[in-house]
């Protein structure tokens, strides 16, 4: 046995409710994300992600109430993003309990904070997340603001400086493929995932269980992250799972921690 | 019983505290203090971040070194490292240099160079979930799937001293255990209903 291939659920936040809610039968309440956590985490997802999408000042606040709620009650990675920009901002979020801190903006803003983070609270918590768009056959940009905002720095260029200065993993957006649900970028996946010696979470563009397989088998991506897939009850972490076993892929397989919610 | 969470800056606190009530641990003290450590039944040493770094962080709180030395080794209280604080029990960790660990494992903390089946390099840090393979030693480790994420691995030298393996490129070593000491490379506080089984288990452990 080697190292499984994680399946991630994303729960996008604002304004302490999960955006576009969950579907789930037996919630109370649909937008609840410390509800939607403990269902994954009963379902034996490998590992849970929260973006705070408005990243506002008071939003921060309720994100680390949420995130000291969930990592309360559910023992299991949580990794969170959005809005991360000083040592400050990940501490609090360590604190309430998050493992992983993904960074994403102000690390194209200034690279070298990846470093100064990763010294200080070690490679391996720090993630920066990547929005990349294809410009050209075979050139992806890095976008910021949500997608608005070319800033024409070379993608798989930006994911080998991150890797060297310290980001301990790289989680792999496509602006193209985002809510499109036509499957990841595949060919950027694979540049990515091919040029830096630290995992490569595939995101952005899930519309069924084949794109999971595919982001690992094509893509080379040490993890696959999905939200619609998965909150809309259209396939469970299980099923995913499933999935990627029959491709050949090896997963943590799901009834090695599936607890009847 | 009280368990002494030892808070010396280096560690996901609450997240290992929540997870060894929901193991059954009645009293637990997030502590910086050498006396409740002496105090304290059981003695968990979490550990997030660099070897050289946490080293430096558990020595530069007087008298914890000596308080750990008391209690874990002369008295023979059961001791628990996770992740960082499992290397720390090691001779010592070349990571940024070479430091001195505690010295309570003899063996080293090297970087991991995994190789896959067609030689090409495997991803550093290992983050995810692998199989844990316990050896005849580990009393304590049980086979089952546990959340990993480190770019260092302890080589022991003794094989003796491994109470459990897993496979990432090479065989790396899941857990070691000598007298009172279990030691963990993975996190058993994020490893769900595997992890609390494990530290339910080191809860009720009479070395």
């Amino acid at each position: 046995m080697s190292a499984t291939v994680r399946v991630i659920p994303c729960l996008d936040v604002a304004n302490g409710r999960v955006v576009k809610g969950v579907n789930f039968v037996g919630l109370r309440d649909a937008g609840d994300p410390v509800e939607a956590a403990a269902r994954y985490d009963a379902e034996g997802a490998d590992e849970l992600v929260f973006l705070d999408i408005t990243a506002s000042h008071e939003d921060r606040a309720i994100l680390l109430d949420i995130l000291a709620e969930t990592a309360t009650h559910c023992f299991m990675p949580l990794t969170v993003g959005g809005g991360v920009r000083t040592h400050a901002d990940v501490q609090a979020l360590l604190r309430a309990g998050a493992d992983k801190v993904s960074v994403n903006s102000a690390a194209v803003a200034r690279p070298e904070l990846v470093g100064e983070l990763a010294r200080t609270f070690g490679e391996q918590c720090i993630t920066v997340a990547i929005d990349a768009k294809q410009v050209s056959p075979g050139r992806w940009e890095i976008f910021t603001h949500g997608g608005r905002r070319a800033t024409g720095i070379d993608a798989v260029a930006f994911a080998r400086r991150m890797a060297d200065l310290g980001a301990g993993e790289i989680l792999l957006t496509s602006m193209d493929r985002d809510g499109t649900r036509s499957g990841y970028d595949l060919p950027l996946l694979k540049a990515v995932s091919a040029a830096v010696p630290v995992p490569v979470v595939a995101s952005g563009g899930v519309g069924g269980l084949d794109d999971l397989v595919a982001g690992v088998t094509q893509g080379g991506a040490s993890a696959v992250l999905a939200a619609s897939l998965f909150h809309f009850g259209e396939a469970s972490i299980a099923d995913a799972k499933h999935a990627l076993m029959q491709a050949g892929v090896p997963v943590r397989p799901p009834e090695a921690d599936m607890v009847r919610a | 019983m009280s368990v002494a969470l030892i808070d010396y800056g280096a560690g996901n606190l609450r997240s290992a505290a929540k997870a060894l009530e929901a193991a059954g641990a009645a009293n637990v003290r997030v502590t910086a203090d050498p006396a409740e450590v002496r105090a304290a039944t059981r003695i968990v040493l979490p550990g997030v971040g660099a070897f050289g770094a946490c080293a430096a962080a558990l020595r530069a709180i007087p008298g914890m070194e000596e308080a750990l030395e008391e209690t874990v080794r002369g008295k023979g209280r059961p001791f628990l490292g996770i992740c960082v604080g499992m290397q720390l029990m090691a001779s010592e960790g070349h990571e940024f240099g070479v430091h001195k660990g505690l010295g309570w494992i003899p063996g080293i903390v090297r970087r991991m160079e995994p190789k896959g089946p067609d030689g090409e390099p495997l991803k550093v840090p290992q983050i995810g979930w692998n199989e844990v393979v316990p050896s005849p030693a580990g009393v304590l480790v049980e086979p089952g799937y546990a959340y990993f994420v480190h770019s260092y691995a302890l080589e022991a030298a003794n094989d003796v001293d491994v109470a459990g393996t897993a496979s990432y490129g090479a065989e790396i070593t899941a857990a070691v255990q000598r007298d009172s000491m279990l030691g963990v490379q993975f996190h058993p506080e994020k490893s769900q209903s595997y992890g609390l089984a494990l530290l339910g288990r080191w809860l009720k452990w009479r070395p």
